[in-house]
């Protein structure tokens, strides 16, 4: 899996009710959800968001609720991977379940700059960015996740039994 | 090595003998939980899966407490499918308006967790039956409705931090304000994928509802799960709310344990968590003058019948100060009533406070309680993150019942002494 995107970078502690706030709960649409991503923090985001765009976050990424309509708000305002320092664990669990790419690597995270183009090649573990020429090595996920990864989400994966 | 109570919890589940931590296991439940804002997410989810019925009828639940009783036509669509859902699938615990609560507190309350249980909910604050004795963590709807379709759930077993306590609560010091405690020594990612064990002789000054109050905080550090070890408070607790027996399991003398803190309760003082995270803890006496304009007393962390007691024995004879707003939540419809039988709704209302359907309401910014432009609001709810209770300039300062009642009272943050 390989993407290219520039970044848009936040810091430390992106909680859930920031990522998509709970007053836009009542729905679970995933444009209307993206319509509002980040909001509360950034009232830019909606609108300079491109297709492929690479968010990068601090420590504890994703903490607090565990509305998986927090990474579904990302993933559908166009974003291809999510980098960070840490994740935290809902948020890790529901991105993977939902197919949004996320990668921990504090070292990435603090030096990749907001506007660098970054390339991520997840097969290999491999972060380029293409602004500094900098690459970083970043460990690959465990098979049990592959697996699910593999099979496009764990919906997908228990619909063809190759989780059961 | 031993294993952790988590651990012991999660191989028995798994049909293993041995679990160590960092492995992946994949663990039979014996409940999934769901409310009115993730279950429709899980329902399309488990449709998409291509299964036919849930995996077990009376292990499935789902309770209507975020924005209900609905706030907006888009909330009532949201019940709508979580009531169709539980009908066609003729599910035995769903919990609508009338005989629905917050869920965490409600759960407990109808017996439906027990000690020794795997619960996973779509829900962060699912970790509060840690306080019974069981494994029980928050998950994403993906995850509900995996375990809706099969009954499992995968997990990576997890190292664990162990907080030992002793020493007894001083008066009106309560669970809140040790794990608030806890949390602004450990940091909002201090416990990031661990278990917070929590054991002693302390514990025996702990009520149920303190300890459900300790564990519901565990995700704000950052954990997996919170856990108490099983006395007998939790077992006549359960023997008073379920048929079901309970399971104890007791950690080895020889687990292993990353970290322990000694953590002495007679110690622990009035604790409030400035915005915008739970870790920046305060005590009350470094405080200052701080004004507010609301106050909410309730949630799964705080809207049980002990923590309305509290508050009403602050408030009784008093007023809430003027230009605050106190909202009082009795966090399930038994609470609602047994705290009109003991005249605490009535003190409430005397002293000039609203009270409440059962809801999660404010605590998410959802109904029942917005803050506007620059407000400032003391609540017993568990995030104070930006924007969390309404506009995004707004403040919430996390504390204790009793602070809050007492801070409704003087419409400044408060410590209990000074209004009694």
């Amino acid at each position: 899996m390989k993407m290219t995107g520039s970044v848009i970078k936040y810091g430390d502690n992106i909680d859930t009710d920031v990522i998509i706030p709970a007053r836009y709960l009542n729905t679970s649409d995933h444009k209307e959800l993206a319509s509002h991503c980040m909001e509360d923090i950034d009232t830019t985001f909606t609108s300079r968001v491109k297709d492929g765009d690479i968010m990068v976050g601090g420590w504890n990424f994703g903490c607090g609720s565990s509305r998986e309509h927090a990474p579904i708000a990302i993933k559908a305002s166009g974003i291809s991977l999510v980098v960070a320092k840490s994740f935290a664990r809902i948020f890790y669990r529901n991105a993977i379940n939902i197919g949004l790419a996320i990668v921990e690597s504090p070292e990435a995270a603090d030096a990749i700059a907001e506007g660098d183009t970054v390339t991520a090649d997840l097969d290999n573990g491999i972060l380029h960015d293409e602004t500094t020429g900098k690459d970083y090595t970043i460990e690959p996920f465990p098979a049990f996740i592959q697996t699910i990864i593999e099979n496009g989400g764990l919906v997908e994966s228990i619909k063809n039994g190759s989780i059961r | 090595m031993g294993m952790t109570m988590t651990q012991k919890i999660l191989a028995a589940h798994a049909g293993l003998d041995k679990v160590e931590a960092g492995q992946l296991v994949l663990v039979d439940l014996d409940l999934v939980l769901g409310n009115d804002i993730t279950s429709p997410v899980a329902i399309k989810a488990f449709k998409q899966m291509g299964k036919e019925s849930v995996f077990d009828k009376e292990k499935v639940t789902m309770v209507m407490d975020h924005f209900a009783p609905n706030k907006d036509i888009k909330a009532a669509q949201q019940c709508m499918m979580c009531r169709d859902f539980c009908g066609d699938q003729d599910i035995t615990h769903f919990y609508d308006v009338g005989q629905m609560g917050i869920e965490h507190a409600l759960l407990p309350e109808k017996g439906l967790v027990v000690s020794g249980d795997a619960v996973i909910g779509a829900d962060s604050h699912t970790c509060t039956y840690g306080a019974l004795g069981a494994f029980s963590t928050g998950v994403g709807s993906t995850d509900m409705a995996c375990g809706m379709a099969i009954g499992k759930a995968w997990f990576k077993v997890p190292p664990a931090l162990k907080f030992e306590l002793k020493g007894k609560l001083g008066k009106y010091i309560s669970g809140k304000d040790v794990i608030l405690h806890i949390i602004g020594m450990i940091g909002v990612d201090g416990a990031l994928y661990k278990s917070m064990e929590f054991v002693g002789e302390g514990l025996a000054s702990l009520s149920m509802a303190d300890r459900l109050c300790m564990a519901n905080m565990a995700i704000e550090a950052g954990a997996k799960n919170g856990i108490f070890a099983v006395d007998d408070i939790t077992k006549a607790y359960v023997k008073a709310h379920s048929d079901r027996e309970p399971v104890v399991y007791e950690a080895d003398a020889d687990a292993e344990y990353e970290k322990t803190y000694v953590i002495d309760l007679s110690e622990i003082r009035h604790t409030v968590a400035f915005p915008h995270l739970p870790e920046n803890t305060k005590t009350t006496d470094e405080i200052g003058d701080i004004p507010i304009q609301q106050v909410v007393i309730g949630s799964c962390t705080n809207g049980r019948l002990e923590d309305l007691k509290a508050a009403a024995e602050i408030m009784a004879g008093k007023k809430v100060a003027k230009g605050v707003r106190c909202i009082v939540i009795p966090a399930t419809q038994q609470i609602y009533l047994d705290a009109m039988e003991a005249g605490y709704l009535r003190t409430f209302i005397e002293c000039g406070a609203v009270v409440s359907t059962p809801t999660c309401g404010p605590c998410l910014g959802g109904h029942m309680g917005i803050l506007a432009e620059n407000e400032r609001a003391v609540a017993t709810t568990n995030r104070n993150f930006i924007g969390r209770m309404g506009h995004t300039t707004s403040e919430i300062y996390l504390a204790s019942p009793e602070v809050a009642a007492a801070s409704a009272v003087m419409g400044r943050i408060a410590a209990p002494e000074e209004v009694l």
